[in-house]
């Protein structure tokens, strides 16, 4: 499955680890978030402000966050790929260990995470989408690992465009995602290959579009009072 | 023919038409096949007319049945696909999401010390465990866990506790109820109010407590919950009693459950289980050991396996949870000492303690003298973190915590914003389901019951 994702999705060059700089998810104007219709009558309408989420940590990260990164890719190079072909960017934030990976690479550096003797991944904890409509790759997963035998943590994390939503199932490596993954396409619309069954799982079948989506609305409804209405919660002005 | 009608239920689904009916007219690889789509009726005419279905073909022994989701022994809205041969269950598949109501959108939409309100109701019988993990989470992403007052955590701790004995005798409950032990039924349910009524003194709602909030919690204990709680602790044991007498050596209860729901340790670690399955298969795992979180290193607790790996390990774990659990609290009520419920850093902490004046519970009166009476700045301080709340760095953590009935994890997201950008709940009930073909194919059907609900799946939960 690995091998058939590798082939769909053209390896783009291969940084050095090191050049990544934070990554901007998102570019917020003016005071009140808002969707236009918030009235912002502040005078910071034209304030423009990124959001941007840590990139590179640099090392050594502290705690086993360095043996974790050292065993892994050492275990890549043995099979023969160099990690930071594999691994954009490794984060520590908040003492959580997070590896960017490249969607082609997933399986394997799952399976690697999972099989390596000095990393022993064995418990996968599902799967969790993310979606940034303005980053360069809006489509996030997130699969949080947790190794009994050595009692750690760590999270990988893969994105894909949204003209080409689609990501190689873990299925293989780890079976319970089965679920998790038909939660993130149901509700993401990112579309798992290799998923022995990849159909909606809490929206009905029939549903047209993915409900998570940033440009999915809410679709609220307003408050009704005596004499006065509220508007839905996604037509409020909102304070960013 | 295996393959036939199963495929019909995962492809056609959506389809406006009967899936089954769909099948059959097709007419698929494997031929004209007769499909009879049936609801209610009596289950000898229905096996009549499968026998003779017609003259010359091998009596059809095979039939898939719904089981829910309005069914009372699926635990809330859970649809079982059950292909059957006889009473053996051949295949069975899960169909979720009828409960399915949106809050992690919600979420989304109000600021973070909302959240707390949404989450609390997803799995409703462990709403502080969601609590305590989103809000470990968002204290994460502010990096302010070490801010968080001893006397918030202790309390958290406690009420974790309380929350996972009235969830445990919930299981035992509605689990003894599915195999027609009713006295169980009412011995947990009666239990559970002890917990609930004590919930109700505390927070003021006996579910949906929306009590502990980024920072700490909501409000000091009560005067008198300590000696209730204490009472409780005294009464508990010997209610346990009860419960254990009629069923840990009461040989239909034990017929019913020993052997039954089997899943060893590399099915648990292959689909992801943790939670008293995991921990029936002898594996001592639990998060409030290995990665203690709210001050739980300091406290002296046991962790409870078993090694059959069924069902009976399952009850026989929980009950013996509850135990522990009360250790915990007797060591929580010890801990306790004066001191503030809420972080200091007044940029992050709610404005005001409640307190109940003449027109019912509010703002106390003292907060409300100062902010409408004495400082303007207090009253803008507290407009703002009520109307708009607080910023919250961008970043995501992961935060895990152990509920009753597994690893409950949040993946909370922000974008700097002053609202969720994504909230994520991993719950266990919704990970442990998929176990539910594995621990109950090749089984009876009633098996497949006991095996559901020695899982303890609550619909809240999983389809959130």
């Amino acid at each position: 499955m690995s091998a058939s994702g590798a082939e769909n999705h053209p390896t783009e060059l291969p940084q050095p680890l090191a050049q990544q700089a934070a990554e901007v998810v998102a570019v917020r104007r003016g005071m009140f978030g808002g969707n236009g219709t918030s009235g912002d009558t502040s005078g910071y309408g034209r304030l423009v402000r990124t959001i941007e989420f840590s990139g590179q940590s640099p090392r050594p990260y502290g705690g086993y966050f360095d043996e974790v990164e050292n065993e892994l890719f050492g275990a890549l190079d043995e099979q023969g790929l160099a990690p930071e072909r594999a691994i954009e960017k490794v984060v520590v934030f908040r003492d959580q260990l997070t590896f960017h990976v490249r969607r082609e690479y997933l399986v394997q550096v799952a399976r690697t995470l999972r099989d390596d003797p000095a990393l022993r991944f064995e418990l996968c904890l599902g799967v969790s989408g993310v979606h940034f409509p303005d980053a360069e790759r809006p489509l996030q997963i997130l699969v949080p690992l947790l190794s009994i035998t050595h009692n750690r943590r760590v999270h990988v994390v893969t994105s894909c465009p949204d003209t080409d939503p689609h990501m190689p199932s873990l299925t293989p490596v780890y079976p319970a995602t089965d679920w998790h993954e038909r939660e993130t396409w149901d509700m993401f619309g990112i579309v798992f290959d290799g998923h022995p069954a990849l159909t909606r799982i809490l929206m009905p079948d029939d549903w047209p579009g993915h409900p998570q989506r940033k440009d999915y609305p809410l679709g609220g409804i307003p408050v009704e009072f005596k004499g006065a209405q509220i508007p839905a919660p996604d037509q409020r002005r909102s304070y960013r | 023919m295996s393959v036939d009608t199963t495929q019909a239920v995962d492809d056609d689904m959506g389809s406006a038409q009967d899936p089954y009916a769909a099948a059959g007219s097709v007419g698929s690889e494997e031929g004209a096949e007769t499909v009879y789509t049936l609801s209610g009726g009596d289950w000898d005419e229905i096996a009549r007319e499968l026998a003779g279905a017609q003259e010359g073909e091998t009596p059809e022994e095979r039939i898939v049945v719904n089981m829910g989701p309005q069914h009372p022994s699926t635990h809330g809205v859970l649809r079982l696909v059950v292909e059957t041969e006889g009473e053996t269950v051949t295949e069975v598949r899960c169909g979720i999401g009828f409960l399915h109501t949106g809050i992690e959108k919600s979420l989304e939409y109000r600021n973070w010390t909302q959240g707390v309100t949404f989450v609390t109701r997803m799995d409703y019988t462990t709403p502080l465990f969601q609590e305590v993990a989103y809000c470990l989470a968002v204290e994460k992403l502010l990096d302010v866990e070490d801010q968080i007052p001893e006397r918030a955590s202790v309390i958290r701790v406690m009420l974790m506790e309380l929350n996972r004995i009235a969830s445990h005798m919930v299981c035992i409950a509605t689990g003894g109820m599915e195999m027609g032990a009713l006295s169980a039924m009412i011995f947990g349910f009666r239990e559970r109010e002890l917990v609930l009524d004590i919930f109700e003194m505390i927070t003021g709602l006996r579910m949906n407590h929306a009590f502990v909030r980024p920072g700490g919690i909501a409000q000091d204990l009560p005067p008198g919950a300590v000696d209730k709680i204490r009472e409780f602790l005294a009464l508990m044991p010997t209610r346990m009693k009860d419960i254990e007498a009629l069923c840990n050596e009461n040989p239909i209860f034990k017929g019913r459950t020993e052997g039954v729901g089997y899943l060893d340790l590399t099915g648990c670690m292959a689909l992801g289980i943790t939670g008293p399955p995991l921990r029936a298969t002898g594996l001592p795992h639990d998060l409030r050991k290995t990665q203690p979180y709210c001050g739980y290193e300091n406290y002296e607790f046991d962790v409870v396996t078993w090694d059959t790996s069924d069902c009976y390990a399952r009850y026989r774990i929980r009950m013996d949870e509850i135990r522990e659990s009360l250790k915990i609290i007797e060591q929580a009520l010890d801990k306790l000492k004066p001191g503030p419920v809420m972080i200091e850093d007044k940029k992050i902490a709610w404005p005001a303690q409640l307190a109940l004046g003449g027109d019912g519970m509010g703002n106390s009166l003292d907060h409300i003298r100062h902010i409408m009476g004495e400082s303007m700045e207090a009253l803008i301080h507290h407009f703002k973190l009520v109307t708009e709340g607080f910023h919250v760095p961008p970043g995501q953590v992961y935060v895990g915590i152990e509920s009753p009935k597994g690893e409950l994890g949040c993946h909370a997201v922000s974008d700097g914003g002053t609202r969720p950008y994504r909230v994520h709940f991993r719950d266990p009930s919704f990970n442990n389901l998929q176990a539910v073909s594995v621990m109950s194919e090749g089984g009876m059907i009633a098996d497949l019951i006991v095996a559901v609900a020695s899982l303890d799946p609550v619909m809240g939960g999983v389809d959130r």
